[in-house]
């Protein structure tokens, strides 16, 4: 389930940053390529349970895969927190540098 | 267990090598500075560090979310020494495991930027190409 939110994370912001011409502006290949590595890490997980376990892998237990739902969107935030906080350094509009000016 | 301290500990050695590949890409833009023709060409084409900022941006998200997965899972704790598999005492297991599935997500990574980097290299040929034929 973990896996499959972030391949979903992944898909999404590649789109979005296929899509929208501001792309280096805001970072978003840095989201897209840290969905796909984590995508591509659990993937690896993945491949090893199912050797481990068999066709069992594909049944888990209902609170298992809650946990594992919960999981998944956690991460999707965590990433979409690191990418905001890579936008702000960033700061493409100087909007945090102008407000910081401005107070002063 | 800590499979991810290999793809993260590739990111350390790719980071550092990308670091050092910029500034010679810098220095040898300087050098050229005077052939205005070969800076178009050199802008044109992505150059390497940005190529391996690509493996970088993948295994440092990758190891990133990873790693908070550890943690969800109590694998990795936020006091030393760190991993739950150390105080355990499952250090061969642990081992066992980065050497297995940690070093194939390490590869995999690596294979799939390798792949992307050969076909930005035929999607930069193909335009050069065919700029020469206009």
């Amino acid at each position: 389930m973990t896996l499959l939110i972030t391949v979903f994370a992944a898909v999404i912001s590649t789109f979005i940053w296929y899509k929208k011409d501001d792309r280096k502006e805001y970072n978003r290949g840095f989201l897209c390529l840290m969905f796909w590595g984590a995508s591509l890490m659990w993937t690896v997980d993945a491949v090893f349970e199912y050797a481990e376990l068999g066709a069992e892998y594909f049944t888990p237990a209902f609170e298992d895969m809650i946990n594992d739902a919960y999981l998944g969107i956690s991460v999707v935030a965590l990433g979409l927190i690191i990418w905001t906080v890579s936008v702000l350094i960033k700061d493409p509009k100087g909007v945090i540098r102008g407000a910081l000016t401005q107070s002063r | 267990m800590a499979c991810f301290l290999v793809p993260a500990t590739e990111a350390v050695i790719t980071t550092a090598v990308q670091m050092v590949m910029k500034n010679k890409e810098k220095k040898a833009d300087l050098s050229s500075s005077h052939a205005t023709e070969k800076i178009e060409s050199a802008n044109a084409k992505t150059g390497f560090s940005v190529k391996l900022g690509w493996l970088n941006k993948m295994l440092w998200g990758g190891s990133a979310l990873l790693a908070f997965e550890h943690l969800w899972h109590g694998e990795v704790v936020p006091y030393f020494p760190f991993l739950t598999a150390v105080t355990n005492g499952e250090v061969s297991d642990m081992l066992a495991e980065m050497s297995s599935v940690g070093v194939t997500m390490a590869i995999l990574v690596t294979a799939i930027w390798g792949a992307m980097v050969a076909i930005s290299g035929v999607i930069e040929k193909r335009t050069e190409t065919s700029e020469e034929g206009v």
